[in-house]
Parts: C-alpha cells; structure tokens; sequence
C-alpha cells in the first residue's frame, strides 16, 4: 500500500474515532474537527519530527493548535500516535477529564494551552524565535481558524514572523469559509487573505487542505524561502467527510444524533473499503 | 536585619526600573537565557544599555502588547527567561488574557515586569495610569504579584525571580523613589513581608512607593508617642498571611496604603485575611473608585491622602475609637 493510501486510510480512521468521541460524549466541535483532519495527519505521521516517547524532546518539531477548539482531532492523534493510552479518548469532555474541550497541556504532547483565539501565532513566533537563538533547527507549525484571522493579535504575530525572517515558521489557516454565524465572508470579510499575509512579508501558498497528497507535497518543501515565514492556506470543507455536515453552518459544534451518527459511520466505512 | 530600622540617606536618584535593568545586564551577561522583551518601551524601561551590550538578548515588538506576551510565553516554553518590560497600564490591561492564557495558565516562566505604574504618568490621565493591575493580577491563578519598595529591593527581587520557575507580574514606578532599605544587607524572600519596624499599637501595611510614605508616617507617629509597625508588603500574592494575622492580633489596628484602587488591591488582600482570621479595625488608603486626577505622583498622593500627614489623622482616629 502506498504510503499516500496509509495517510488517507489514517485520516478516515481518525475521523472515524473523533465522531465516536463527540458523539458518546455528547459535546465537540465537528465541522472545524473533521476540516483539519488531513491536515492534522500528514503532519503527524509524515512530517513532524516527534517522539511519544519523549514528548519534551528539545529538538521536535512543535505544534501549537491556535484554533484550540477543533480538540477532537488532535486528541484521536495524539492517542493513536502513543502520546497516551487510547483508552483515555473515553473520558473525553467528561467529569474532571484532562481531555477538555481545547488542548490542554498537562496532557504528553501538547505543547501549549489554547482556546482563546489569536494567541497562537505568537506563541509560535516565540519558539521560533527561541530555535534561531539556540542554533536548533525544529519548525514551529501552527494552526488558526479563518475566522480567527479577525483577531487584531495574529496581524501582529504576522509582523513579528517575517521582521524576524522566521523560515522555520510555518503557518496554516484551515479555510473552511464557515464561522459559527455564517461564512466569514458575510461575518467579517477576510479576503483577499493571500495577498494580505503576502503583503505582511510571509511566503504564502495555496492548497487542497483535504488532499493528503497535495498537503505532503507541500509541507515537504518548505520553507520555500530563506529568511521568510511560511503560511500555508488550506483550503478545507467544514465537516469534510460526512456528507449531512459538509458546508453547513449548524455542524460548528452540532452533537450527531445516533441515527446521524450510525450514518456516518457507515459513510467513513465505506471510504475505509475504497482505500486498500 | 538591623540595619533596615535605621533611616537611610535622603536623595537617591535611581529609580526601580534602572535598578531592575541593571541587576539584568549583570546576570544576562552569565545567562544568555535571560531574555529582555520590549513594546518600544527600552527606553522608558532604562533597558538602552541593555539592548547595547546583549543585543542577542533583547527582542523588540513594538508597539503590540499581545504580541509581547504571546512570544514571551513561546519563547519561555522554548526554555527562555523571558522578562518584559512594558508599561504597566497596557501590560496589565491590553494583554491580560495573553497573561492568563499563555502565560499563567499554560504555566510559562515569564516575568511582566509593568513600568510606570500606578500614577507614574501621572499627568497623562486615567488611560495611562494603571490603578486596576494589582486587582487583575491577582486574580489569575498561577500569577505572583509583586511590588518592591525601592532600588535595593528592586535588585533582590529581580535576582530571586531569575532563579523562581513561575509567572510573576512585578509592578514599578517611573522615577526615583527615596530609599526604603539602607543597603542590600537584609534577607528577601518572596511571599514574606519585611517588617521595616517594629510596633505594637497599629500596623501600617504598604507596598511599592508607599512603603516610604508609610515610614515617614511612623516616625510622626512615634512623636505623638504611637508606637507604629510597618510592614513592607512587597509579595501582594502568594500574601504572607501569617505577618498580617500577627500585626492584627499584636496591634489591633491596621491600616494599609496603596497606589492602587481601593478595590482589589493590597487593601482588599489584606482585609480578605484579616476579616476572616482576626477581625480588627482596618482602614484601606488608595485611589478611590474615580478616573484619578492629574498631576505629579506626591500631588497626586496628597490629594488622595497617601500622605504623612492623612496617615498620621486616620492612626490617632482609629487609636482614639478604641
């Protein structure tokens, strides 16, 4: 099986294993979730230089999940990777779990507590910044919504980024065109969002933030530029991969009801059998 | 320890924040990790020299509060001290959520070092003054607030805070203040209060620039023959509870003064404990609930009655109501 193959068999799996948890602990947010779920994959298990067995390794690449609320995704990974025993995904958003709603960094593998929107682009301009002072050569990924980009703190995490020529940066907005009160076009036009992050010194590509092997590819080559930070625009669809919630507005945090739910588990089952 | 009860020289001229720049660029030439974070506030921070002789070791942002905080926290979870030092009303207000988030609750080793505080920029008005910081801060949790009394305190403080493994939010003046200590010769713990002396009919509790007003205040009292403690309350949180249970029982009589709103502040902590552990009479000395009027930070505590003079008034009332 070809390795692009095993990413999207992984990607489904993980989807498959983020609905169980939103779905038997009745809380979550399913569309953000589900939209950066490839984009989660190809960097856990073809990209990122990371050990589980050593989460605080000082030479691993570090992920710092700006748009803290789409967990469901990164806890499936961070279990299944080995970070902890997969058992735990259970007591997901439950009674005085460590698996809460957002990243929480008592929890191996997780870097930073997120949640807040706008904060994490600094942060990840700071570890950057860190890795250029000591000589290391990790990268520093970091994921924001594009409805966070209204957020005035990324504008000034962007600055930041490039005077500082922070090639070991790389920055994702998962563009799903959704926020919870409609597109982010009608809520708070973010376009023409290339240009502006150009305009801002930063290196800026387009990809299918759904297509396993467009994202490898991608993420493979960077930085494209010496001296300049990278922001990768994922262009994703919101509930990717369950067609009732695809593009609707309503499956930001929509719990499935079991009928739903046995639907989509029958929906990622089947993408499961195509991909051998 | 003797040595602090005695009067130190009038007419120092160095202020905290030189004090606190200095002390870095002495230990930031041993440590390449102790890293300056300013908001274009080097200058108003005396953090020029600093930026000249570690140049590596000083990151500037300009003019964005969050950002400040945002990379501080990131490159402290990268194994940086990080300390900045930007003004005390933005830091404090503009970047609280970073400082909770990024910093306190994601257990970071940053240190907000918030300059000019208080009535610093005194003629500026209530968008620079920060009279709320004390409040904020010390209500997020995993967040110590701190204050020193004057230059060599700022030194001591800064010192143990490049050793201590936790988020500190650390508040100073703008310009020099009088002296509090006479030398460097007395021991600094944080979260223990110093008693500047010793007393047994009221207890004046300071913190900051007031510790000397409080000190001024005494030694008027002592002619009235009030026999008046002072305590230094430079750790505002963790609170050193035990030195305040003491004075209430020991002197039954409290008053505490602060260059701060009178809600949340040094007053509000201190009536939080005494309230609940030894409940005496306690007046609480700050700026009241009001855009604070304009001026020099003394015209500013004289209108407001952080001053010798209201102190000495509210002791011998107080005294009298027994």
């Amino acid at each position: 099986m070809s390795e692009i193959l095993q990413l999207k068999r992984k990607a489904t799996e993980i989807r498959m294993e983020l609905l169980k948890m939103i779905y038997e602990s009745g809380a979550g947010h399913t569309g953000g979730s589900l939209s950066i779920t490839d984009i989660l994959t190809v960097l856990y298990y073809k990209i990122m230089n990371i050990d589980p067995t050593n989460p605080t390794w000082e030479h691993r690449d570090r992920y710092v999940q700006s748009k803290g609320h789409a967990v469901e995704s990164y806890w499936a990974i961070l279990a299944d990777k080995g970070f902890f025993q997969k058992e735990e995904l259970k007591t997901f958003s439950q009674y005085n779990s460590r698996l809460i709603g957002h990243p929480n960094n008592k929890v191996p593998g997780v870097e930073m507590n997120t949640g807040a929107l706008g904060h994490g682009l600094s942060i990840s301009v700071g570890m950057a910044l860190a890795a250029k002072m000591d000589g290391k050569s990790y990268k520093v990924y970091t994921l924001m919504g594009d409805g966070e980009q209204a957020e005035g703190s990324v504008w000034e995490g962007a600055m930041a980024a490039s005077q500082y020529k922070l090639d070991n940066l790389v920055a994702i907005i998962d563009r799903n065109n959704l926020q919870i009160t409609g597109n982010t076009e009608d809520v708070m036009s973010i376009e023409p969002l290339g240009s502006k992050w150009r305009s801002f010194g930063w290196e800026v590509v387009e990809v299918d933030g759904n297509d396993i092997e467009q994202l490898v590819h991608t993420f493979s080559k960077l930085p494209q530029t010496v001296g300049k930070p990278t922001m990768v625009i994922a262009n994703t669809v919101k509930g990717k991969g369950i067609s009732i919630a695809e593009n609707q507005v309503g499956w930001h945090h929509r719990v499935p009801t079991k009928e739903e739910y046995e639907l989509a588990v029958e929906e990622l089952s089947q993408q499961l059998e195509v991909l051998v | 320890m003797r040595n602090i009860l005695l009067k130190p020289a009038a007419g120092n001229k160095i202020a905290n924040r030189k004090a606190i720049s200095d002390t870095l660029l002495q230990l930031g030439k041993k440590d390449k990790d102790i890293i300056v974070l300013t908001s274009d506030s080097r200058g108003s921070a005396s953090m020029v020299q600093f930026g000249e002789e570690l140049p590596d070791q000083i990151v500037e942002v300009g003019i964005a509060e969050q950002n400040i905080v945002g990379i501080a926290a990131g490159l402290a979870h990268s194994g940086k001290k990080s300390f900045v030092a930007s003004p005390a009303c933005f830091l404090s207000m503009r970047s609280i959520e970073q400082i909770k988030v990024d910093v306190a609750y994601s257990r970071t080793n940053v240190k907000l070092i918030g300059i000019s505080g208080g009535v610093s920029y005194g003629a500026l008005g209530m968008s620079h003054h920060s009279l709320q910081d004390l409040a904020v801060t010390r209500a997020i949790p995993g967040l110590d607030v701190m204050m020193p009394a004057d230059r060599h305190e700022a030194k001591k403080m800064i010192e143990a805070l490049v050793h201590y493994d936790k988020a500190v939010y650390v508040r100073i003046g703008r310009n020099p203040v009088e002296d509090c200590y006479v030398s460097e010769e007395y021991d600094f713990e944080i979260g223990k209060a110093v008693t500047m002396r010793a007393g047994k009919d009221l207890t004046i509790i300071a913190s900051g620039e007031t510790v000397r007003v409080a000190l001024d205040a005494a030694e008027t009292l002592e002619q009235e023959g009030i026999d008046c403690r002072v305590i230094n309350m430079h750790t505002i949180k963790p609170l050193d509870e035990e030195a305040i249970v003491k004075a209430a029982q020991e002197t039954g009589h409290i008053i505490t003064v602060e260059e701060h709103s009178i809600h949340g502040g040094l007053g509000s902590a201190v009536a939080e404990v005494v309230s609940q552990a030894h409940p005496i009479p306690l007046k609480i000395l700050g700026i009241p609930d009001e855009p604070a009027i304009t001026g020099k930070t003394a015209e500013v505590f004289q209108y407001y009655g952080l001053s010798t003079e209201n102190i000495k008034r509210i002791a011998i009332d107080m005294l009298m109501k027994q």
